[in-house]
């Protein structure tokens, strides 16, 4: 029955002149073959409708939001750029964002390298791997407000781990930021990485065993290379992860001392919820959102990730 | 660092995992001990455990001696008191409130989802393809960029300060992701299969029900796990939207006996020490379904 469906599409096609024709669907369905069975796409209808309700309109009303001035009460007064003009003079915001790509930048490094090599090391098939891998991922079995619960009490200098205020110095406060995050999410990569390490194709290593490679060369020209989709998955999971680390800040530090670990997320929330200031959180919250849309598009072509040639290419 | 080594003949079945061919045999000369690595696994244990094991050494000391001493000898005389002190401030009801909204979470998500995605990978129309188009983009909004607006929202909707105000919105930032896990694995169904069912005439409904979930059924286990973990881990949305004890989720549950509990530190870590024992009797019982789900976010 479908061939003949097809044909008589075809032909029907031919005579019109193609595509110009009104009925014309891509070619990519049509070479599927039939063209009966096939769901209406008003099945997709209840996704969208709540997902742009939810998510998408709220977010087009950040950027409405973001030219008014509004405290929650009473209707938003528009106010032209003043929030955004407001938001580039502000010196805690340049201190913010300096501290944001410092901490994206910090928790990349720092959770990349660990969950990448602790990865592949784990992708092997060894018994002591599989406990050791097993043990490893229960940090991530607790919440990231445990986590940040859990190092708030560790940290306390009466509780004694370490004799110092760590939280009390900037740089220290930074630092158990960046450990913290890495202590939760380095599970998760580490899995990832796991998963994309098994997929490669042994017979590379033996071809490269062969030719005399050694261990750390195998590493360089096999496994990296090969992860190199993983690695995007990964970064982009991170960055914008660390784009919006909020409640380890708000339990660990509070943003502190002084503004010194206020990212841009915490800065938005107390912009909104603590001075009831929503024009200028909306402009904080727009900022966020061109940030990381921009960095996540940049990341995916820098890669060639968004054409997603296949690794498996030349073999 | 870990392939200078071969698959050995699998003894336990684990997600990802091959069975191996017939007849390969073990090769002796690709097993070398491999110090450096050995090494750095055994730092990143201590990193792991040590934490770990404060916490629950510290739960188990009593209020007046966890602050003298050094916290990382085992407790002299092991008290329940910690535990008691926080199961008495409700952590039951947090608790529940966490599960009906996880669970709540999940339903939407894949009700939503397993269509859009079902249309999406079969239809390819215009219509389908934009749909799925708009959940590609909607990966990079983050929560954070849209607490302000969806507060007016949530507010306007009257459902300021219920579990429906922190399910919803943590249903809708669940969606892109699993629309992207779940489009990844009904693309691997068989065209054959569909047509074989349409030449027996079936409905789009009916393969979806008998076709297309049963042979999807990695993918909409990693959506489950992953939209449960996001309502899990949600704190931003609950902070927001909610004020009251009624709909406290466990959470905001923790970040309140921050300031409830103050000083004494050893209450504070048995909350913690609580608040993961649900997930960790999971990872106990379903450890393979749970990590071979959790590596399927990662995509293929």
């Amino acid at each position: 029955m479908s061939a003949t469906l097809d044909k008589r599409h075809k032909q029907h096609k031919r005579h019109k002149g193609y595509k110009g024709y009104k009925g014309y669907k891509q070619p990519a369905a049509q070479t599927q073959g039939t063209r009966t069975g096939r769901p209406h796409a008003a099945w997709a209808l209840p996704a969208v409708a709540f997902f742009t309700f939810f998510a998408v309109v709220p977010m087009a009303l950040a950027f409405y939001l973001s030219f008014t001035r509004w405290d929650g009460l009473g209707d938003p007064q528009p106010v032209g750029l003043d929030n955004w003009r407001k938001l580039l003079d502000d010196p805690r915001l340049t201190q913010s964002l300096r501290l944001t790509v410092l901490l994206t930048f910090a928790s990349w490094a720092f959770q990349t390298v660990v969950a990448l090599l602790l990865g592949v090391w784990a992708a092997g098939r060894q018994r002591n791997r599989a406990v050791l891998s097993a043990i490893f991922f229960v940090p991530f079995l607790l919440s990231s407000t445990a986590i940040a619960v859990l190092f708030y009490a560790l940290l306390d200098p009466n509780f004694g781990i370490i004799q110092r205020d760590v939280l009390g110095s900037s740089s220290g406060a930074f630092l158990a930021i960046v450990f913290v995050g890495g202590w939760q999410f380095i599970p998760f990569h580490t899995l990832i990485y796991q998963g994309g390490a098994r997929q490669i194709p042994q017979v590379l290593y033996q071809a490269a065993a062969i030719d005399g490679a050694g261990r750390y060369r195998q590493f360089f020209s096999i496994t990296l290379p090969q992860l190199r989709h993983t690695i995007t998955t990964s970064t982009v999971l991170i960055v914008v992860g660390s784009l919006t680390y909020f409640e380890t800040v708000l339990i660990l530090t509070k943003g502190g001392p002084g503004t010194d670990t206020a990212i841009l997320p915490y800065l938005m929330y107390e912009a909104g919820f603590k001075s009831y200031d929503f024009g200028y959180a909306s402009a904080i919250a727009s900022f966020l959102v061109l940030a990381a849309t921009g960095l996540s598009l940049l990341l995916v072509r820098m890669t060639g990730f968004g054409t997603m040639r296949s690794t498996r290419e030349g073999m | 660092m870990s392939h200078d080594t071969l698959p050995r003949p699998a003894r336990t079945h684990e997600p990802g995992r091959e069975p191996p061919a017939p007849g390969r045999r073990r090769r002796h000369w690709t097993r070398r001990a491999n110090p450096v690595a050995g090494l750095g696994s055994v730092v990143w244990l201590a990193i792991v455990v040590i934490p770990v094991y404060a916490m629950l050494s510290a739960s188990l000391t009593g209020q007046d001696k966890a602050l003298t001493g050094n916290p990382l000898k085992p407790p002299t005389s092991p008290t329940l008191d910690n535990y008691n002190t926080v199961l008495h401030t409700g952590f039951g009801h947090l608790l529940g409130n966490t599960v009906i909204v996880a669970v709540a979470v999940v339903g939407i998500v894949l009700v939503l989802c397993v269509p859009l995605a079902y249309v999406a990978v079969r239809t390819r129309d215009r219509w389908s393809t934009t749909a799925f188009r708009l959940f590609l983009l909607g990966v990079a909004i983050p929560a954070q960029a849209v607490v302000v607006p969806l507060y007016l929202l949530i507010a306007q909707l009257d459902l300021y300060d219920t579990l429906l105000a922190v399910i919803l919105p943590t249903a809708a930032f669940a969606m892109p992701v699993s629309v992207l896990v779940l489009v990844g694995t009904l693309r691997d169904v068989s065209e054959d299969l569909y047509e074989a069912m349409a030449l027996d005439g079936a409905s789009p409904l009916r393969m979806l029900f008998q076709l297309t979930i049963p042979l999807a059924k990695g993918g909409i286990s990693t959506v489950v796990i992953y939209a449960a973990l996001q309502a899990w881990n949600g704190f931003l949305f609950p902070l927001i939207f909610t004020q009251s004890d009624g709909p406290r989720v466990l959470t905001l549950g923790l970040f309140n006996y921050v300031s409830q509990f103050g000083v004494n530190i050893p209450a504070l870590l048995a909350s913690v020490v609580l608040s993961g024992i649900p997930i960790f009797t999971v990872y106990l019982v379903a450890r393979r379904a749970l990590v071979g789900g959790l590596m399927g976010v990662g995509g293929k």
